[in-house]
């Protein structure tokens, strides 16, 4: 919705082509064929689609620019601008301290904010459960291009040192039984409590929507930055169609 | 391979024309037909020797395809799979060309992304893609890694 934002406010117009499900691809279309026709229809396409690669692939069949809205669990460039910009806000992005937690395994956002902030230095500290750590793919390109990643069993081991708390949702479909869901994700919920002892500075962060894993709580502290993230969503994007727009 | 002692001679004939594919890695003979997409239904006349005593390799494969100059581009890809792999063209019974195997820094259509989610997993008209890092393959669509067992990943 915030893509859609941004181009009106730009003073442009969209088409929603909405979901592969009420698509051509619905038909059996291959999203090439897809991407080959709209093309022809518009001036930008903002893909998202629930296969990795996606938006790859469709830059190859386009004449037009491509901006990956998502694609599966691979990456998601244009949150990844926004948080960079929400970080920005309140800290200098070099050499910060950060804390991604939750689904980092299909967590596309994760994934792409990690590659970014390696160029700044950072260091990342992971909290996940097992099995949803971050790709070991994504982990070890990391480590190769230098990003400090280290892994903790809870975030209370780690929060007092951040400056950046990322929180992305556990998706209750990872999990067939919905009670082991419930047990794990109460370890990886932020409440007020976990707060007292953090840096002043501490922003948290996530893309949202949330569920269960921020306490609504946590709202009305100071850390809070999400919503604002969220408000930053339209200005970041209208700059990333105006600049392939150009 | 001693052509003089008959104890140490191949079984399989020297060929007239065509390509001889040497010091393949034992027992990987097979998957190099598969790469080189040579089957049974092609109409090349092959000849496979598997574990074939070795000075150099203690055992090694070797094949030989009749009437057949096989390109650098087709063999390069050998090399995944036996990287100290040989290549003669033979011409008159006479070796006029030989060289050994690169692998390609780009693969197109050798490998299946091992991710099923991954966009070449589907019936999208477009070549799996994956860039040589040293031993690894990293597909250019999803960034999914091969890092091991590189064979079983060929098409």
């Amino acid at each position: 919705m915030s893509f859609e934002s941004a181009m009106l406010r730009l003073g442009g117009s969209c088409m929603n082509l909405g979901g592969v499900e009420v698509s051509s691809m619905a038909k059996g279309e291959t999203l090439a064929d897809t991407i080959r026709v709209v093309s022809g229809y518009a001036d930008a396409i903002v893909l998202r689609h629930p296969k990795v690669g996606a938006a790859r692939l469709a830059s190859e069949f386009s004449d037009i620019p491509i901006l990956n809205g998502g694609d599966g669990a691979g990456q998601h460039p244009s949150q990844t601008l926004i948080d960079l910009y929400t970080i920005r806000q309140s800290m200098p992005l070099d050499n910060i301290e950060i804390g991604l937690i939750g689904d980092l395994m299909y967590g596309r956002t994760t994934h792409s904010l990690a590659y970014a902030l390696a160029r700044y230095n950072a260091r990342i500290h992971t909290i996940a459960p097992k099995g949803l750590g971050l790709p070991d793919s994504i982990h070890d390109n990391l480590v190769e291009k230098g990003a400090k990643v280290i892994e903790h069993d809870t975030i209370e081991e780690i929060i007092s040192e951040l400056d950046v708390l990322y929180v992305t949702r556990l998706q209750r479909e990872r999990f067939p039984d919905p009670a082991k869901f419930f047990d794990i994700s109460q370890g990886y919920r932020i409440t007020p409590s976990q707060l007292s002892d953090v840096k002043e500075h501490l922003a948290i962060l996530h893309p949202l929507p949330r569920v269960d894993e921020i306490d609504p709580a946590v709202d009305n502290t100071p850390y809070a930055r999400y919503f604002q993230q969220a408000r930053n969503g339209v200005p970041v994007r209208m700059a990333m169609l105006t600049e392939v727009m150009r | 391979m001693t052509e003089n002692n008959p104890e140490n001679t191949l079984v399989i004939n020297t060929i007239r024309d065509g390509t001889v594919i040497d010091h393949i890695t034992a027992g990987e003979a097979l998957i190099v037909l598969r790469i080189l997409g040579i089957t049974g239904s092609t109409s090349e006349c092959v000849s496979v020797a598997t574990n074939v005593t070795s000075e150099a390799l203690t055992k090694k494969d070797v094949v030989k395809i009749e009437n057949r100059e096989l390109k650098a581009k087709e063999v390069d890809r050998i090399a995944l799979v036996a990287p100290n792999a040989t290549i003669n063209i033979i011409r008159n019974y006479r070796v006029i060309d030989k060289k050994g195997v690169i692998i390609p820094s780009v693969l197109m259509g050798v490998l299946k992304c091992p991710n099923p989610c991954c966009i070449t997993n589907t019936n999208e008209p477009v070549l799996s893609r994956f860039e040589m890092l040293g031993k690894k393959a990293v597909c250019s669509y999803c960034d999914a890694v091969i890092s091991s067992d590189i064979s079983t990943h060929i098409i």
